[in-house]
């Protein structure tokens, strides 16, 4: 574990003492050491950190941080941080889900944090299937997949989560993927510097029931130009010699080589994730690799009231205007009478 | 500590109907009595014509009214109304002298104009305060919805609003539970030439009473009442608003803050209501997208270190069931308040009923025990939710509390308690000896967790859903260390009984019967026990409010009687659990599952029945 002298904090500060029971090569042994150091650059102390999930493989983050951590019931995790936040606004929450845990049973919570938005940072690790189940479809699972629940292939088309998101008035939406740690651990501080829900979707290979299931974008050969890394106020560029970018096309985008064609640098966008409007962020976000690059890094991120703290202004607000010390004063205030 | 004073039970009420002389109040008035006396009931009646017969419309002289008292033991039109129905200003205003303080004044909001107003010479546009009214207010948009009703009738709008009084009559036969039939068969003799007439007043009683359903109407009727008050400051409190206080107090008493999540459901809604409005008391109140993210969100409230409770009836208790599995297994403080109603299912939103025992003693996955209390009366409600908080916070565990429709609806007397009235809470806190190496399950000599707030330094912890070491709190599956576990979770529950009161026997204690009872019914059975005695029985009397554990007493207590009567709004819950307790006991059932408080009566002649054997 590499030192940095600079830091308060370690990574090694925030893991617990207990054993990681991950499959060798699961894509959340990635994501745990990529929180460690994203938490350790953030610099917040452990205590102040809180980790909550629900179920599933990756629900089990939480026993391996040392911090305050909840590993609850399935797809609930969502509504235990947002009473958690509630509460203690001062103190720094982390949700972690899978795509079923979050997307299917939990799909309610989801939808509800986000537009609630609830300052959470939300890791969604998507590998398309479930594992702890061992080997089913997932709400996230493309049309015609073959599992052990749909032998015959599916019959429906997944969610794409961003689009919830982005149909939830989501404030923050970022995208990584398992094996590109450095922009996950960005994606991960920004999250937290982000006043709001920050939903950070993980692409993530399950070894045992899924392997593979990202490698047409994650593949080191041919991800370069099947992937494109957007940070904010920068050029969308990409490609292995970082020639190709994306320039706006009627409606729509199009990827193009500059020089050629007539495309120049200028023509290039410019990512602006603080945009209001989500039109082009949902755009970029639907991009998927095939014709167009698939999105990861900042997507969104955009400052609206938080829900935690617009409840605490408001107890603060009607306490200065009419609070009252106790119970006992405030029933006195109403209609009473003595009796002797 | 049951309540010794003498108490008197109604179980009769006064509704008085107002109105213009020509809005036909005496025509209501008299379909409701002869209705109430078709399903059994006493009756007496009163009409109130003004002296003129036709003062101007809206005016205080042109006020017309009829009373009517039904229920037992009804000998008099009554002296006070618990009900006035109100079509106009001036009809309030010539009425709410006779209207109960803390009942219930339905007005026809859409007559409440300006103009309206001025010709029953109110001054102001808030007539309530002008007249000092002391009651619950139920604005209905009668008019409106009387020309919504009718818009296909071909009729104008004078003929349309002759039939606004059948409109407030169906809304008082939905809230009294008087089925339509006999208003309806009146209704079609009356009108016998006139069919099309008929069939307008139908569908405006109909009307009338689809609404009270729909908007779950209802009102505070039934009231116990004490004739000999303590000494001090008195205020009227219904039992969902008592619950809510008793909890704010918790909150004061353990200075842990409150925190509610919730989700609307008939008829437990109103405690939402009344802490959502307490933020003046720093109550954080959320509405949440569901019943189980009502109760989740509390559980995050809790292991973030706040009172944390969660309030809803029996469909959102079979909702909120694996949540409080966790909270069994994290050993996190939490109340949850479930305002019984009739059931299963969607069942009887707004009657009430004791048929959620077994679901809160048993419905949930594993051995799987927690707290389970039930409060007596309205106001008992403050003193069992105070309870729920002070045995979930110092025992670290869930704790359920179970109120009915009655009495979260009803209303009554309550006196302020005293600052010091009531003890201290004291949260089970980590000692700062045992900080250093401390461990999440660790237990104190009561087999209770202890609580680490967030934001400690030193005491970050992970808890969850899943089977731990009995000593590290780390993961286990070990078959014997489970088994510890369930036997440490169970003993950490049976422990609270010796942190509770005694059971107390009122009446005879040297009679061969004791009638036994439990939460909201108290009421009723104590005036039964006192009729039963004022006939020459001797007879012993008990209330349960601990449910689970049971005081520690009460093998000795109900062990003395040769016979043991358990009266309930079901079909015999809280029996089946003291005899699976008790097995010596020998028990007989007083069972109603009607979505209706019993009527004194009707557990007088049991009792009397089981008696002569």
């Amino acid at each position: 574990m590499e030192q940095n002298t600079q830091q308060p904090y370690q990574p090694k500060d925030f893991k617990s003492d207990q054993t990681v029971r991950w499959c060798p090569g699961c894509g959340d042994h990635a994501v745990l050491n990529v929180l460690h150091k994203a938490m350790a650059e953030l610099g917040i102390p452990p205590h102040m950190n809180a980790v909550i999930s629900g179920i599933g493989c990756s629900s089990r983050l939480p026993y391996y941080m040392n911090t305050y951590a909840f590993h609850t019931i399935h797809g609930r995790g969502g509504a235990v941080a947002t009473g958690f936040k509630t509460a203690r606004p001062d103190m720094t929450v982390w949700q972690v889900a899978g795509d079923g845990d979050g997307l299917a049973i939990g799909g309610n919570h989801f939808i509800h944090e986000v537009r609630r938005n609830v300052d959470l940072n939300l890791l969604l690790l998507n590998n398309k299937i479930y594992g702890l189940t061992k080997g089913q479809y997932s709400p996230t699972s493309d049309r015609g997949f073959v599992s052990k629940s749909s032998p015959y292939g599916t019959t429906e088309d997944p969610f794409i989560p961003a689009e919830l998101v982005f149909g939830a008035r989501g404030t923050f939406f970022a995208r990584g993927i398992d094996v590109e740690l450095k922009i996950s651990q960005e994606i991960m501080t920004e999250a937290v510097k982000h006043k709001g829900c920050s939903v950070v979707e993980i692409l993530q290979n399950c070894m045992i029931f899924n392997n593979g299931i990202h490698n047409y974008i994650t593949a080191r050969e041919t991800r370069a130009d099947r992937t494109i890394h957007l940070v904010h106020g920068q050029k969308m560029i990409f490609g292995k010699d970082l020639d190709k970018g994306l320039v706006q096309d009627g409606f729509g985008l199009k990827a193009v080589t500059i020089g050629q064609d007539g495309y120049t640098i200028d023509d290039v966008l410019v990512h602006d994730a603080c945009c209001q409007s989500n039109f082009l962020h949902q755009q970029l976000a639907m991009m998927d690799g095939t014709t167009l690059p698939l999105a990861i890094g900042v997507i969104r991120n955009v400052e609206a009231p938080t829900y935690e703290a617009e409840v605490e202004a408001q107890v603060q607000d009607v306490k200065a205007r009419h609070g009252y010390r106790n119970l006992r004063e405030m029933i006195l205030d109403g209609d009473t009478w003595q009796v002797d | 500590m049951l309540e010794k004073t003498k108490e008197l039970f109604r179980q009769s009420i006064v509704v008085r109907f107002s109105g213009d002389s020509g809005d036909g109040m005496q025509l209501a008035g008299t379909i409701f009595s002869n209705v109430s006396a078709e399903v059994g009931d006493q009756i007496s009646t009163f009409p109130d014509y003004p002296a003129e017969v036709r003062a101007p419309q809206g005016s205080l002289n042109g006020v017309s009214g009829f009373q009517v008292h039904i229920g037992h033991g009804v000998h008099t039109p009554g002296d006070e109304c618990d009900v006035l129905v109100a079509m106009n200003p001036a009809a309030l205003k010539q009425n709410a002298g006779f209207l109960r303080r803390g009942g219930v004044a339905i007005v026809d909001i859409d007559s409440f104009k300006k103009a309206d107003l001025e010709k029953a010479l109110f001054t102001t546009d808030d007539p309530y305060t002008e007249i000092d009214l002391k009651a619950q207010v139920v604005e209905v948009p009668m008019t409106s919805m009387v020309k919504a009703a009718l818009a296909d009738s071909g009729m104008d709008f004078k003929a349309q609003m002759k039939c606004r009084n059948m409109f407030a009559l169906g809304l008082v036969c939905w809230l009294f539970n008087m089925p339509l039939d006999g208003a309806l068969h009146f209704l079609q003799k009356k009108f016998e030439k006139k069919p099309a007439v008929y069939e307008a007043n139908a569908k405006v009683v109909r009307g009338g009473f689809d609404y009270g359903h729909n908007i779950h109407a209802s009102v505070s009727t039934y009231r116990i009442e004490s004739d000999k008050a303590r000494p001090g400051i008195y205020t009227d409190v219904n039992g969902n608003k008592a619950t809510a206080w008793g909890l704010i107090l918790a909150s004061e008493k353990s200075g842990r803050p409150l925190f509610l999540g919730s989700y609307p459901i008939t008829p437990a809604t109103d405690i939402l209501h009344e802490l959502a409005k307490r933020r003046d008391l720093g109550v954080k109140a959320c509405q949440m997208e569901d019943e189980i993210g009502g109760i989740c969100s509390a559980l995050g409230a809790s292991f973030a270190g706040h009172l944390a409770v969660t309030s809803t009836s029996g469909p959102g208790l079979a909702l909120k069931s694996e949540a409080l599995g966790l909270g069994v297994m994290a050993e996190l403080p939490l109340v949850l308040i479930d305002v019984q109603r009739g059931g299963p299912s969607t069942g009887l939103p707004t009657k009430t009923e004791q048929t959620d025992l077994l679901q809160a003693l048993y419905g949930r996955s594993g051995e799987c025990p927690l707290v389970v209390l039930a409060a007596l009366s309205p106001t008992d409600c403050f003193h069992m939710a105070f309870e729920a908080a002070r045995l979930a916070i110092e025992h670290m565990t869930p704790v359920i509390l179970l109120t009915d429709a009655f009495i979260a609806n009803g209303s009554s007397a309550w006196r302020i308690p005293d600052e010091d009235d009531y003890p201290e809470i004291h949260p089970n806190y980590v000692p700062e000896e045992m900080r250093e190496g401390w461990r999440a399950y660790q237990r104190n000599a009561e087999g209770v967790r202890y609580w680490a707030i967030p934001g400690t330094e030193g005491l970050q912890h992970r808890v969850g859903g899943l089977e731990k070491d009995y000593d590290t709190g780390v993961l286990s599956n070990d078959p014997l260390n489970h088994e510890r576990m369930v036997n440490a979770r169970k003993e950490k529950v049976a422990n609270v009984a010796r942190h509770i009161p005694e059971q107390e026997l009122l009446g005879d204690a040297d009679a061969d019967t004791v009638l036994v009872g439990w939460g909201g019914t108290y009421g009723h059975l104590y005036t039964a026990m006192e009729q039963l005695q004022e006939q020459g029985r001797k007879i012993a009397f008990t209330q349960f409010r601990y449910i689970n554990p049971l005081p520690v007493n009460t093998r000795e207590l109900l062990t003395r009687f040769k016979r043991v009567i358990v009266a309930e709004l079901n079909d015999g819950q809280f029996a089946h659990y003291l005899q699976a307790e008790i097995p010596e006991l020998n028990i007989c059932r007083i069972n109603k599952v009607q979505g209706q408080p019993f009527l004194v009566h009707e557990i007088v002649d049991q009792v009397n029945k089981i008696m002569e054997g």
